[in-house]
């Protein structure tokens, strides 16, 4: 543990200065110790030796010494000229020295013994020249092809390693690959710290370069191929799969660009620095809503970067115009910038090398790839996947929210990307078309959304002359429909409430009527029974009087007879009893 | 730059019309091959080119820069400055005959 941390004081790196090989190499090559780099022909070696002694002379005040053994000082000039540097003006103000050795064997004759002092004394005094902290031989090997002992070589070679170290300057030693060793003459005997191959592949003819750190001793590294890039600034290095899943994230909300799909993600829009992925078919509107993103991130005064596999900037400009998003005007403001190429260009790993070195130059907080599915032209679909990933990492690592596209193809599932990115993917919109009588709408709904509320509402999207709009589609009697269908349905039920309506408004007054007949039917009754309540009355009445009437009648008759008064008290004593 | 050590200068003297040989040792310090290369050359001139040598030693730890100009690797290297073309052989000069072929004398000297 105490050895380990020690060696961590005494491994200093120096820095290269170039892009994404510092972090490869966790800090830079070793620091005064010599590093072999080595590569087939025009794998870019000197080009990369070349950057290394630039930067160091420029930004980290430590000149350096170009030893080559193979170009004349014109040719050199030349291709520090092609990098942007311009050698002889770093030469006159001291930062850089050079030396061209040349070796023709035609010209040597070897008698007896003889050593290499005399190129070290060279590059002794180039050192002294300038005090250089940097030095670059390319390609020492040169020295096998011009002199003839090869024992007197390796055992000098042995020395100029040793010798270097012992000068404290940090190294770079090119040499070319052989056919099963890392270099021709082996090199890598010599130089134990630091071993890189750079690569320079073709597969179905599309080219990548790619370099690896073969041995670093000391001191972890990335041991995976990188991809790397020259162009005129210089080697860009992407050490892309050096990134993990533990980048911060953010709980700001940007707005999608139309109000309505706002709404629908929780009324926000989406999270900043997330992934959006928007599927759909052939001409669903995905460019148009990559494009309203775009211009709603503008809007922000936010900076956007446009990746366009399909359409070239001024024919998507031209588009957007026609649904009033006006592109050409944040493009103008520096904005929004395009980048558009074909995916077949180059390799799926330089494309994510030309996002990369893009994204850092342009430092965008938008990121917009139209569409990803067409990178798939370019490589194999898991290695599309690996690439996008890497990307999608990178990306969030920076916090930028970032923007795709995918086709898919008619007949497969629309919920399935052919990249099989889902899983990296925080919000997922879908666009599909609609096909109803005779007529071909589209169809938008959001399939998943990360960490918030959102819509389960399938919407008709519309674009119209002012962008996009999203209406509810008519969902009623469990049929979707859209467009003119959808504008009849709606028109249809309508009239059918109206008919309700009115039905039963006319059931109601009925109901009154009714209720008014059962009124006057009980008055009626009423009245009816009142009466014959009343002749019941007046015939009892009668009845009584009759009785009485009857009686006396009787007693009337009884005297009338004479039979006696003893047969009528009978008659009346009976009478009173039950009377009585 | 001139030669050390001196009085080993010998100039061509006795015939006008010959070309004089001008030929230049680059060493680095009084190395055991440095001193090897010098004996063995003079002895081959003295033997081959008699009164028309002129041999200068450069020593490349007191004149390090002037290794650059006859594009000088390795140690010890002799010249042939004259007569032209430039040729060069390196080693200590122990195989005469090889130092003759690569200096072009046996074709003069016959």
């Amino acid at each position: 543990m105490v050895k380990a941390r020690r060696d961590i004081d005494v491994l200093k790196k120096s820095p290269t200065g170039i892009k994404g090989l510092d972090e490869i190499t966790k800090g830079g090559l070793p620091k005064g110790r010599p590093t072999l780099l080595c590569g087939c022909a025009g794998s870019g070696k000197t080009l990369l030796a070349m950057e290394f002694l630039m930067r160091g002379a420029m930004d980290y005040e430590e000149p350096g010494v170009f030893m080559t053994f193979e170009e004349t000082p014109e040719d050199l000039a030349k291709n520090f000229a092609s990098l942007g540097f311009d050698l002889h003006g770093m030469t006159s103000r001291g930062l850089i020295a050079t030396d061209y050795v040349r070796i023709e064997r035609s010209e040597v004759e070897e008698t007896g013994e003889y050593d290499l002092e005399g190129l070290f004394i060279r590059l002794g005094d180039a050192i002294d020249s300038i005090g250089a902290k940097r030095v670059v031989l390319d390609t020492i090997e040169a020295l096998f092809a011009g002199l003839s002992n090869a024992t007197i070589l390796r055992a000098e070679l042995r020395r100029l390693f040793h010798w270097m170290k012992e000068r404290g300057v940090t190294a770079i030693v090119t040499g070319e690959s052989g056919d099963k060793t890392l270099t021709r003459y082996g090199l890598e005997e010599y130089v134990a710290d630091c071993v890189i191959l750079l690569d320079f592949r073709i597969e179905e003819q599309i080219s990548t370069r790619r370099l690896r750190i073969v041995k670093y001793r000391g001191s972890s590294h990335g041991a995976d191929e990188y991809p790397f890039l020259i162009d005129e600034s210089g080697i860009s290095i992407l050490p892309i799969t050096s990134l993990g899943l533990d980048y911060p994230v953010s709980m700001e909300r940007i707005s999608t660009g139309v109000s309505k799909l706002d709404v629908m993600l929780d009324g926000k829009g989406f999270y900043r620095g997330s992934t959006v992925l928007v599927s759909g078919t052939a001409g669903t509107g995905k460019t148009s809503m990559s494009a309203t993103f775009a211009a709603a991130a503008c809007l922000r005064g936010e900076r956007c970067l446009y990746f366009a596999f399909e359409e070239s900037p001024s024919q998507i400009i031209r588009n957007m115009s026609s649904i009033g998003i006006d592109l050409a005007r944040w493009v103008n403001k520096g904005f929004l910038k395009f980048h558009s190429t074909r995916p077949t260009l180059y390799g799926l790993e330089m494309h994510l090398v030309t996002f990369h070195k893009l994204i850092e130059d342009f430092n965008p907080q938008v990121f917009i790839v139209d569409p990803i599915s067409n990178l798939s032209a370019a490589g194999k679909a898991s290695e599309v996947k690996s690439i996008l990933t890497r990307l999608i990492d990178y990306l969030k690592m920076k916090k930028i929210s970032t923007f795709l596209t995918n086709l898919t193809h008619t007949g497969s599932s629309l919920e399935r990307t052919s990249e099989e990115i889902s899983s990296l993917i925080d919000t997922w919109l879908l666009l599909r078309d609609i096909e109803l009588n005779g007529e071909r709408n589209r169809g938008f709904y959001i399939l998943k959304s990360r960490g918030m509320a959102h819509s389960n509402q399938i919407q008709e999207f519309l674009l119209t002359n002012q962008g996009i709009d999203l209406i509810d589609i008519y969902t009623g009697t469990g049929d979707v429909l859209t467009g003119s269908a959808r504008i009849v349905q709606e028109a249809e039920e309508e009239a059918s409430e109206h008919a309700r309506r009115s039905e039963v408004d006319r059931r109601l007054r009925e109901q009154e009527r009714k209720m008014k007949a059962m009124d006057a039917k009980i008055a009626a009754l009423r009245i009816e029974f009142d009466m014959e309540s009343e002749e019941m009355n007046l015939m009892k009445e009668e009845e009584r009087k009759r009785q009485s009437v009857l009686a006396e009648d009787r007693l009337k008759m009884a005297d009338l007879r004479k039979g006696g008064p003893s047969a009528l008290r009978r008659i009346a004593r009976k009478r009173g009893g039950k009377g009585a | 730059m001139e030669a050390v050590p001196p009085g080993e200068r010998k100039q061509a003297k006795t015939d006008s019309t010959e070309k004089t040989w001008n030929l230049r040792l680059y060493v680095a310090g009084q190395t055991p091959k440095s001193i090897a290369a010098f004996s063995n050359l003079k002895k081959i001139c003295e033997e081959h080119l008699a009164g028309k040598y002129r041999i200068e030693v450069v020593d490349l730890l007191k004149n390090p820069q002037l290794a650059k100009g006859d594009q000088i690797v390795a140690i010890p290297t002799l010249v042939r400055k004259l007569p032209e073309p430039l040729k060069k052989i390196i080693g200590d000069l122990a195989n005469t005959e090889r130092v003759l072929v690569g200096l072009d004398i046996r074709s003069i000297s016959g």
